[in-house]
Order: C-alpha cells, then structure tokens, then sequence
C-alpha cells in the first residue's frame, strides 16, 4: 500500500516529530536535577490508516516509552504529535477528550492492567460511560457485541478477570481498547506474556480487526519474529533513537543498520541444520542514562571510527526509500 | 521406555556412554488442602555426557517441575511418589537431605530464569561462588576465592576479579546470568538443568549466553538438560528433544526429526504458531482453545479438546508413547492418519 518507508500516504493518520521523553534524575537532600534519562530522545514517525507500524528494539531503547507519551501516560518533553492534520497537545476538556477516544492502548501484562474487582463488563462499559456513549441498554448491547467479536461468550459477561487465562485476559484487554471504535491502536508487547499457542490466537485476532475495522497498530515488541509477522513497516530503536526505519520485507531481506544487523543476526533460527555459532564474547551494552557520545551504537560497532564518535548521525533517507542513520552505510 | 531417552545411534552400541543422569517413569504429585493432582506423569529420560536434552513446552505442561525434581528442590506440597532418577550411580531419591546437600552444586547444579531472584541479594558473587567451592571442595578460603574468580574468568565476566567484589545488584542481566553460570559451574557438575536460561535476556545478550554455554559444554563434556519453552532456542541447542504437554511426553525425536516432520499433532500445532520469516503476513495456524488445568484433566488424551485429529477414541482412552519411526516417539492415536 505505501512506497516508501517514511512519506506513505499524502495525510498520514498519526504523525509524529522530534517526539523526546526525559526523566529528571535527582540527587541529595533538595533532590537537585543532576541530569536526565533521555529514555526518548527525538523519534519522528508517520502511521497511515489501516497500517501497522512495528516498532522494535531491546529493554530500555525507549519504545514502550514512546507509546505511553503518546497516548500520554506520561509527560512529553518535547515534540509534535498530529493526529489526522490536527495538532496533539494544545487541547483540553472536549477535545482532548475526542483525541483520547481515537487512540487507545493495550498492554502487555493482562494480569495487572486489568482492574481484579471490576467484573468484565464493567471493565468493558467504563470507556463508554467516561465518554458519554450510549444508553444503558446500548451500552449492554456494545459490550455484549464486542465481546463475541474478540472470541469471548458473552455469558462470561459478569465474571471477574481471575477467572480468564491469559489469552482470553488479553482478549479482554483488547476488547476495551476497541470499545470506542478508535483509528489507532498502541500495542505494547501484547503477546509477550502469553504461550506460543495462544501468542498465534491473539496476533490472527489483532489482524482480522484490522481488516475489518481499519484500525491501524502501532506494535512495539522485543520480538522480531511478531514484528515481522505483523508490521507493514518496521523502526529499530537504539537507546531512544530510531536508526533504521524501512517496509517489513526490505528490512529482514537485507537490515542496513549494524545495530538492525546484530538484532537479526542474534536471533535464533529454526532450522537446526543452520545453528548460528554465537559468540560467547561479553559485550558491554551502555543505557540511556550513561549514552555514548555520536552514535550512540558506536561502542558495539563494527564500523566504528573517529567520525561515529564525534558526530551523530542523522535519519535520513537512502536510494530504496529506508530511512537510517548512519555514517557507513 | 528408557531406552527413548538415549541419543541417537547410541541404543545397543556397546561403546554407548553411561548417561550422566537417567530418569525412570517418575510421577509428581501436589496436594493442595485435600486434593491432590499429578503434575508430571511416567517421565524417562537419560542424557550422556556431552549431551543436550530439551525439554521443550508450554507454561504449566510440568517441565519446570521435572528440572526441580532432579534436584530433590520441588516446593512444599509437591513429591516424587514413582519413579527413580539416578545420577551415576546414586539413586537421588533413596538420599538423605544431607547427601542432596553433598551433591547439589557439586555434581548436579541449577541454572535458573531469573538470576536477580536465584543469586542472594546480600552476598557478593565471588562470595556465593566461594562459598559453593569451600562446601564441597574444601581448602582454605583464599583457595576458594581465587577458585571463584577463575570460576568467573571461565565465563568470559570483563574484570573478573573486581566483578567477583559486587552484588549481584550492581551487574547487568547478562553478567548477573554469567554469575550464575558460573556458580553453577565451580564445582565441575557432571549434569547441568537449565531452566529457560536465556528468557529474562534481551536477544543480543541471549545470543551470548547460548554461545558461553554451548563453548563451556563443549570443553567440559557436561550432561546438559535444557527446559525452554522457545522452539527456536531448542533449534540452535538441542541433540535430542522431548515435548511436554499436560505433564506428559507427546513426543521425543533427534534433533533433526523433530523439525522436519513433528509427528504429535501439538508439535506441529507448535511449529505452524510460530510467527517467522517465510510465512510474514500469512495466517498463523493457532490452537484453538487453552491448556487444561492439571487437577481438571480429560479422561483420554489431554491435547483431544484443542486436537484437529481428534476422535471419540482420543477422549476415551490416552495414547501411548510409541516408537514410530526409528528414535522417534510420539503419543498419538492418529498419527499414521496425519499424512
């Protein structure tokens, strides 16, 4: 559907610019700033309707974070969110409101993220409620509705989440985020949690919602199997960065980014005649409260020199339309 | 039903090693108030030196009770009440507490998921290391020092003796889990159980991990046991495999067989949910429906309810593990029907 990795469609539905998330770090007695976690530190990206945009890296890179500021769990530091052609972060009351019900988000922990004393279909008719949704009678009729379009029997309506595995907790999950018909989906390692058997259910669940409702993903996971299976295109974050951003096939046929490289490379094959021989090497991994100056990836690069050191590289766009940032490549 | 266990080509060879450790259809009860429920039914099982057996399944199919088992450390509520596992020439079973204190971390030793919790908060880890050395070998505490930092140079740990001086708290999940190799390796086990090893591990540093431990085994000729849930890490591991479901095999192949035409209906079902590469995009083959409780399980086979292949007879009667191919087992009534 798109051509390229960063300019897809004329409006994109989800746009966003120089995003940054910083935490102060406090010390002593007056519990002074003495510096900061640069957890996100200046990540654009576009997401047209119906797509689904993976964004993967290892704990700490930044990518739950991003998720969370933008459905705003927590404080941007800096950055421009638009959400079809409106600017993000100027509004209140109502229209802060309205943005909220477009974009909602499911977590990865379907144990913890959902309230143990709210029945399901109080957890499934509070968006409702908070919006100002529907009668009472609707509401029932939604909730109902929705729970057979996300594989639950509406006879399990009054039970409590305690009573669900897993999977069907995650079901639930996604059931709320879906209650307010919303254009786009955050999607924080939903299936990191859950076995492979049940992993498969929830991710063909999240693709049949996608196609029918148009609803467009932002995923963020760990794991470049889901992401490749799931994403249309893909952004590699390093210490709150993207350095590689390319279409799902282009990036698994041929990563461009050393850091895209070692994550494709230290992933386990399924093809026991063609074992990887990884190296037992140490490898020192630097986070984001202590970055390497430059490129952050430089001290775990092969192609490093004086120039990584000194000079950061930009993201910025190659001849087959991926977007990286780095000086070798 | 032992001999399913042995590595492949090695059954009736009269040069075939004495295993390392062997297990022989070993029963897990638990009770809970007054109920009682078996976790882990008729498991055999037997590796050799130099080996790696994966025990491969998911969440609640008994494999993290096996491992724990095989070092007399189940949790309270849970006993072995059949069976024999025997490490060389012991019966772990027939042992006092004191001579499972002997043995642990001596002859047989523990990797475990989370070295955060496994490692003590309080102690440094050349201390816990030392420690280990100074119970089961002896000598003076310096000896068991500088055992403990060469323990910690063996795990290829940067700085090994400034390292040795920290808390486990002060290092990084890859070195934390070094640590715990480490430990785990001082006192040169003849069987090592590693319970998902690499699951708490971001993939680059998972990668280092599998690297440490396929070059450590290589070296030591250690008996290795490795319970995962993740296929994939069986791929790059395994010389032999056995799959879990419900507290029971449903199939244990060579390496190679096992991937290239899984015969149990729940090891294919396994494979085709895998989200990879070949098939990005396509449809995942899902199994429908959830693992059954362990106290609530169905009278014939426990995979019947989520089976494609199932018939009235899988939920009367439970399939035997059977050999259907040379060295390879499954327990399966349909699997001559499967294509």
């Amino acid at each position: 559907m798109l051509d390229d990795a960063m300019a897809p469609p004329p409006a994109p539905l989800l746009s966003v610019r120089g995003l940054k998330v910083h935490f102060p770090i406090r010390q002593g007695v007056f519990q002074r700033q003495v510096g900061a976690v640069r957890a996100v530190d200046g990540v654009s990206f576009d997401i047209g309707r119906a797509e689904t945009l993976g964004l993967v890296g290892e704990s700490g890179c930044g990518k739950s974070t991003t998720g969370l500021a933008l459905t705003g769990l927590v404080p941007l530091t800096d950055g421009e969110v638009t959400f079809d052609g409106a600017r993000v972060g100027s509004e209140t009351g109502r229209d802060l409101a309205r943005f909220r019900q477009r974009m909602q988000i499911v977590f990865q922990d379907p144990f913890s993220s959902l309230n143990p004393r709210q029945r399901v279909r109080d957890i499934l008719r509070a968006p409702l409620e908070i919006h100002r949704i529907g009668t009472t009678a609707e509401r029932r009729e939604a909730v109902f509705a929705m729970m057979n379009r996300v594989g639950l029997r509406p006879d399990q309506a009054e039970n409590y989440p305690h009573q669900f595995s897993g999977g069907q907790r995650q079901r639930i999950g996604i059931a709320r985020a879906l209650m307010l018909n919303p254009d786009v989906i955050i999607c924080d390692e939903p299936v990191s949690a859950l076995d492979v058997s049940v992993q498969a259910q929830i991710l063909n669940l999240l693709e049949d919602l996608q196609d029918e409702l148009g609803v467009a993903f932002l995923f963020i996971s760990h794991d470049l199997g889901v992401v490749e299976h799931i994403s249309n295109r893909v952004a590699v974050m390093y210490l709150g960065k993207i350095v590689e951003m390319a279409r799902r096939e282009a990036l698994f046929a041929a990563p461009a980014h050393p850091y895209s490289e070692l994550l494709l490379g230290s992933t386990p094959s399924l093809d026991p005649r063609r074992r990887h021989r990884f190296s037992a090497g140490f490898e020192d991994v630097p986070s984001a409260t202590a970055k390497p100056s430059g490129c952050a990836f430089r001290t775990r690069c092969p192609l490093a020199d004086e120039r990584c050191r000194a000079e950061e590289p930009a993201l910025s766009p190659r001849a087959d339309g991926r977007l990286l940032a780095c000086h070798h490549r | 039903m032992s001999g399913a266990a042995l590595s492949e080509g090695a059954a009736g060879t009269a040069s075939a090693p004495a295993p390392a450790i062997e297990v022989s259809g070993m029963r897990i009860r638990i009770a809970l108030g007054d109920t009682s429920f078996t976790v882990v039914d008729d498991m055999s099982f037997a590796v050799a030196p130099g080996e790696t057996l994966c025990i491969v399944g998911e969440s609640g199919c008994g494999k993290s009770m096996t491992a724990l088992a095989l070092l007399r450390l189940l949790p309270q509520g849970a006993r072995i009440d059949r069976g024999a596992i025997r490490l060389g020439e012991t019966d772990i079973l027939e042992l006092g507490e004191r001579a499972v204190e002997d043995l642990r971390g001596n002859r047989i030793a523990m990797i475990f998921q989370e070295p955060l919790t496994a490692l003590n908060p309080v102690m440094t880890v050349g201390a816990q290391i030392a420690e280990a050395v100074a119970r089961h070998r002896g000598g003076t505490r310096r000896k068991a020092w500088a055992a403990a930092v060469e323990a910690l140079r063996g795990v290829q740990m940067p700085d090994a003796e400034r390292r040795a001086k920290q808390y486990p708290h002060e290092l990084s999940g890859g070195m934390r889990q070094r640590a715990m190799i480490a430990l785990a390796l001082c006192c040169a086990p003849s069987v090592i159980v590693a319970d998902e090893p690499t699951t708490a591990l971001d993939v680059t540093v998972q990668a280092q991990i599998l690297g440490l431990m396929a070059d450590l085994q290589r070296r030591s000729g250690t008996a290795l046991l490795l319970i995962t849930h993740d296929l994939s890490v069986v791929a790059e591991t395994a010389d032999r495999v056995i799959v879990m479901y419900a507290g029971r095999r449903v199939e244990e192949a060579g390496i190679t067989d096992l991937f290239d035409e899984p015969l149990h209906p729940y090891t294919r079902g396994l494979m085709g949910a895998i989200p990879r590469g070949a098939a990005a995009g396509k449809r995942l083959t899902d199994i429908p429906g959830t693992v059954p409780a362990l106290w609530d399980l169905p009278a014939g086979c426990a995979f019947a309810p989520r089976c494609p292949l199932a018939t009235p007879r899988c939920k009367i009667e439970r399939p035997p593990l059977e050999e259907h191919r040379p060295g390879h087992f499954a327990a399966c009534w349909e699997i001559d029907h499967a294509g």
